[in-house]
């Protein structure tokens, strides 16, 4: 495609990039909103269908835009989409985290690396149960979560991956009862 | 649990010097295997239990920046660790390495799932594997926890914080700015009277 589509996605996304405060979940509804009003580049049904395959892919999830760059303009598209979403934010946390390691060993430091950590672990398990919340397989989510936390903890030399696999067979059985 | 506790040196460098190679091949890993999210859960085990490339209070703390910062949190906590381990040459190859194979897989898959969205034991699978992922997150949830016995009034908080914004679905950002400076002034004043 022309070189006018790769100017647009590197003006649509790269704002996005730096806006992404809280992780890339917070800028879902600003992804939607450009790429399906403004700019008209994907059906609301299209967007729909890509947001499904990149929570289900590995990866981060924020590759929605990899899928979307690649929708619009090719393997191309892609990469600049991905550079676009992934460069700025992560210029500026190199800034930070070289800063952050430099000041090792100083009081506040030591406060912050004590004091940020259990906010930290609270936000990952919050976004965890926002995902069981939000699973229309309902208790049996809930219940396949709660099993592979315990083989996760009691079995910790098993492959996660494993565990994600029996997770998936579960979530086949459990729609047959 | 049931893992030696790490001895890593107090300054929070690496045991010994990780390879270059070796961190490419652990973010590729867990970029192309990591089906239904949970990835900052994913680099925990790895990086700090299997591994011991990193301190349980320095992973966090990096998890915690990345967190604040804009950009997606484990694309962040991956530029971290990468700069811990092995400085800027570290942060290039841990984040090539982390995003580039998934990028081609998932314009793969997308191709495939034209083909195969429509069938039910395809959503079924991947909701199952997306709740083992989430309880991928809940074992380094209670890890965590286990860190903070000895500080109970930071376990509050790590209550607190959870109860907030995943129970009552408050906003994360008010949240966090009333709680992390909390948390800040009980560690300050527990530092200061040492």
């Amino acid at each position: 495609m022309s070189n006018g589509s790769w100017w647009l996605l590197i003006v649509v996304f790269a704002p996005l990039s730096l806006l992404s405060i809280g992780g890339g979940q917070s800028i879902i509804a600003d992804i939607d909103q450009q790429v399906v009003h403004v700019q008209g580049w994907l059906t609301q049904t299209e967007f729909i269908d890509l947001f499904a395959i990149s929570r289900a892919a590995p990866g981060p999830g924020s590759l929605l835009v990899t899928l979307i760059g690649w929708k619009v303009a090719g393997i191309p598209g892609a990469l600049i989409a991905s550079a676009a979403l992934f460069l700025p934010s992560s210029v500026l946390a190199y800034v930070v985290t070289r800063l952050w390691n430099r000041h090792r060993g100083r009081r506040w430091h030591s406060a912050l690396e004590l004091g940020l950590p259990p906010v930290a672990s609270a936000l990952v398990l919050a976004g965890a149960f926002t995902v069981l919340r939000a699973s229309p397989e309902g208790a049996a989510a809930w219940i396949i979560a709660a099993l592979a936390t315990a083989i996760l903890l009691l079995l910790p030399k098993w492959n996660p991956l494993l565990v994600l696999m029996l997770g998936g067979l579960a979530g086949v059985l459990a729609a047959r009862f | 649990m049931g893992e030696v506790e790490p001895t890593l040196p107090e300054d929070g460098s690496p045991p010994q010097p990780v390879s270059l190679l070796a961190i490419a091949l652990l973010f590729a890993r867990v970029g192309v295997t990591s089906f239904g999210g949970g990835l900052s859960a994913w680099i925990y085990r790895e990086v700090v239990h299997r591994r011991r490339w990193l301190r349980e209070e320095d992973f966090f703390s990096g998890l915690t920046l990345g967190q604040i910062m804009p950009g997606v949190n484990v694309v962040n906590l991956t530029l971290f660790v990468g700069q811990r381990l092995r400085g800027s040459a570290g942060v290039v190859v841990a984040m090539l390495a982390f995003l580039l194979p998934p990028m081609v897989l998932i314009v793969i898959l997308a191709g495939i799932y034209d083909r195969v969205g429509d069938i039910p034991w395809v959503h079924q699978a991947l909701g199952g594997m997306a709740a083992a992922a989430a309880g991928l997150t809940v074992s380094m949830g209670v890890k965590a926890g286990q860190g903070l016995r000895r500080r109970p009034r930071l376990a509050v908080i790590l209550l607190a914080t959870f109860l907030a914004v995943g129970v009552l679905r408050w906003p994360m950002i008010p949240v966090v700015l009333c709680l992390a400076p909390l948390s800040l002034l009980l560690v300050w004043r527990d530092s200061a009277n040492v």
